[in-house]
């Protein structure tokens, strides 16, 4: 088991190499100037110059990467003498059209993000595997049906399309809440939750859609297995039964899908961000997208994909801890 | 000596989208304690329905089960499922087919073992545990005490039935059902496992009722031997009745089906021609008329249109079949 996991970490780590080099280089190949992006009002063919060798952008892709590379582990300085910027390792980048390090806008973007996954995550994972659970012990039955079609709705509505509703019947014809306005639940866990409440529910719908379908099925193949009927024929109680002996059989894919999604919303829920004015990763991407800002899209695509790799690596460990013949092999 | 277990009229149907499937059909039957009574047949034939039914298995939101069950002197099929649930695995217990899925793969033996006590039996975890090995060593499981640590998958077919074993005996029950124990092992595991069945039914007193298709099982372990084909019984007696005075034409099939050391090598197995009926649409007369190779032997064609009954041929030989004695006489030497 150590032995996998170092060897599961290395191969995480070459995976990290790898993305942030392809990363690198497709962003490279972007017909956008840098250069002249970053040179401000007064723009004269001198400063374009003096801006692209400042950036290292003079030099090949490769040596830039080389660069960007020492600047994650060493830090890195732009430009020299008085007028230099310092961008502290690890040095994701540095944003010229907002002053400051890329990470350090990520680091104050991810908390919003964070909070918003996690909330969600529990929200559409508990309620997702309840109802799922549910509809199959009554398979075929009023309940089942109500609960398939209200997932497939779920399933099919497009989160811009539900956040707007919400937030028109909720805020603005109910006034049940006050307009979103986020703030770090320390300073202020009432509004904090004001605000949080509906991006919660409306990814948890969103998201709880398809763990509800996905543990249906699941149980549905798992309560038909023999284990299953050893353990009724051992006398437990049915809820015994289900829970321990079934759920676990069939969490497997559950695990899988969840980490998956856990990272994908870390990446930002990007559309219910911007909705919902929220100050995540999701909605710095579409800003730096729309200045546009490549250091900072840089960033976020490798921090992004960084969660993904992470997350297949932290369920497929969690694999080996539900299903022992995973720990041998 | 009266009946341990008594069945009385049962019928199960599982109404399907294409009809109602009866699986079982006006059974009857009983064991005296500590007896063995092996029930045969072929897949579909009902024998596990039974068993699962005798159990409380049966999902009754999909199965409509009537009839009575009496285990020692209760009904279980007018109990609570509660009430029956709190039987199974303390006072009758279970034995599967296939031991290679019967067991949790995520969960160690042990656990499983503990957890088949606790759940009827207030113990220490400390306690169940000893109990799990203990029932582990009794099956003949070498170095209990490491093995009870292991994972299903980390033992044998033969020995994860050996654990599907200690875990049904570990409550000491009176009723033991082994559905098709030995089907799904090696030849020479199934010896082992079907010796080891019989000394723990000696030494415990179990009631044994053995579900299979393998008559070579049913010599071995039966002392009375009910055979099924399509949902009901077709012929019943002990198990000397059953091998050296068989009389219903299906019997003899089974009979002739099964390789004999004693038998010529250049002869061929007869297998018995055609398939079981669809338990949906039966056939009008007796149910197996249509592979009946006698049945041109009875008058009027009541074969096809007459349903026989299970009547006594010698006290305690039951036998449903149109022929009349001579005809039976005349078909079993024309088939052994």
């Amino acid at each position: 088991m150590g032995g996998y996991v170092v060897r599961r970490v290395l191969i995480m780590l070459l995976l990290l190499l790898l993305l942030s080099f392809t990363v690198f280089v497709l962003f490279s190949l972007l017909p956008a100037d840098v250069a002249r992006l970053t040179c401000g009002k007064i723009c004269t063919p001198e400063t374009i110059e003096a801006n692209r060798i400042r950036l290292g952008l003079d030099k090949s892709v490769i040596e830039q990467y080389w660069i960007f590379l020492q600047g994650l582990v060493l830090g890195r300085t732009y430009g020299q003498g008085p007028g230099a910027i310092v961008c502290n390792a690890p040095c994701l980048g540095y944003s010229f059209t907002r002053q400051e390090p890329v990470l350090k806008l990520i680091l104050d973007r991810l908390p919003a993000t964070l909070f918003l996954a996690l909330g969600a995550f529990v929200l559409f994972l508990i309620g997702g595997v309840a109802l799922g659970v549910y509809s199959a012990l009554r398979r075929g039955r009023w309940q089942d049906k109500t609960v398939m079609g209200i997932s497939l709705i779920g399933y099919s509505l497009p989160s811009f399309f539900i956040g707007l509703v919400v937030i028109y019947f909720v805020i603005i014809r109910w006034q049940l809440l006050p307009f979103p306005s986020y703030v770090n639940p320390w300073v202020d866990p009432l509004q904090f939750l004001q605000t949080m409440i509906l991006p919660w529910l409306v990814l948890a719908v969103l998201y709880a859609a398809f763990y509800t379908r996905l543990t249906r099925s699941q149980m549905l193949e798992t309560l038909n297995d023999d284990y299953i009927r050893t353990a009724r024929a051992k006398g437990l109680p049915e809820s015994v039964v289900i829970r321990k002996h079934a759920l676990r059989a069939g969490l497997t894919p559950i695990v899988t899908a969840a980490g998956l999604d856990f990272a994908g919303l870390l990446g930002g829920a990007i559309i219910l961000e911007t909705i919902f004015s929220l100050p995540g990763l999701g909605s710095l991407a579409v800003s730096a997208v729309l200045s546009p800002d490549l250091p900072i899209l840089v960033g976020v695509t490798l921090i992004t994909a960084s969660f993904i790799i992470i997350a297949n690596l932290v369920v497929d460990l969690l694999y080996a801890v539900i299903d022992p013949r995973v720990r041998l092999a | 000596m009266s009946a341990f277990l008594e069945v009385k009229d049962l019928h199960v149907s599982f109404p399907t989208g294409d009809g109602v499937v009866r699986a079982v059909d006006g059974l009857s039957f009983s064991v005296e304690k500590g007896k063995t009574l092996a029930i045969v047949g072929e897949s579909g034939s009902g024998k596990s329905v039974t068993a699962q039914a005798v159990m409380g298995l049966l999902n009754r939101n999909f199965a409509d089960i009537t009839g009575q069950v009496w285990l020692d002197g209760q009904d279980l099929l007018a109990m609570s499922d509660d009430q029956v649930r709190e039987l199974r695995g303390e006072s009758m217990a279970m034995i599967f087919q296939d031991p290679m899925s019967s067991l949790h793969p995520f969960y160690r033996i042990g656990d499983q073992l503990m957890e088949a006590v606790r759940i009827h039996h207030k113990v220490s975890k400390s306690e169940a545990r000893e109990r799990a090995i203990d029932a582990l060593r009794q099956v003949g499981i070498p170095a209990p005490e490491r093995r009870v640590d292991d994972y299903p998958h980390q033992l044998s077919g033969g020995m994860r039935q050996r654990v599907m074993i200690a875990m049904a005996l570990i409550n000491s029950p009176q009723l033991l059902i082994a559905d098709e124990p030995t089907t799904a092992l090696d030849v020479t595991v199934q010896a082992q496992i079907t010796e080891l069945m019989l000394k723990l039914q000696a030494e415990t007193g179990t009631t044994l009722m053995i579900i299979t298709h393998d008559l070579g099982v049913v010599a071995d372990m039966a002392d009375e031997v009910t055979v099924m084909y399509a949902g009901r019984a077709v012929e019943m007696g002990t198990t000397d009745d059953i091998y050296y005075r068989p009389e219903m034409p299906y019997t003899l099939g089974l009979l002739a089906s099964v390789p004999r050391l004693d038998s010529d090598l250049s002869e061929r197995l007869d297998p018995i021609p055609g398939n079981p009926p669809s338990l949906i649409n039966l056939p009008r007369g007796c149910v197996f008329s249509p592979r009946c190779t006698f049945k041109g032997e009875v008058a009027d064609n009541r074969c096809a249109t007459e349903r026989p009954e299970l009547l006594a041929s010698t006290p305690g030989h039951l036998v449903r079949c149109h022929l009349n004695a001579a005809q039976r006489q005349a078909a079993r030497e024309s088939t052994t």
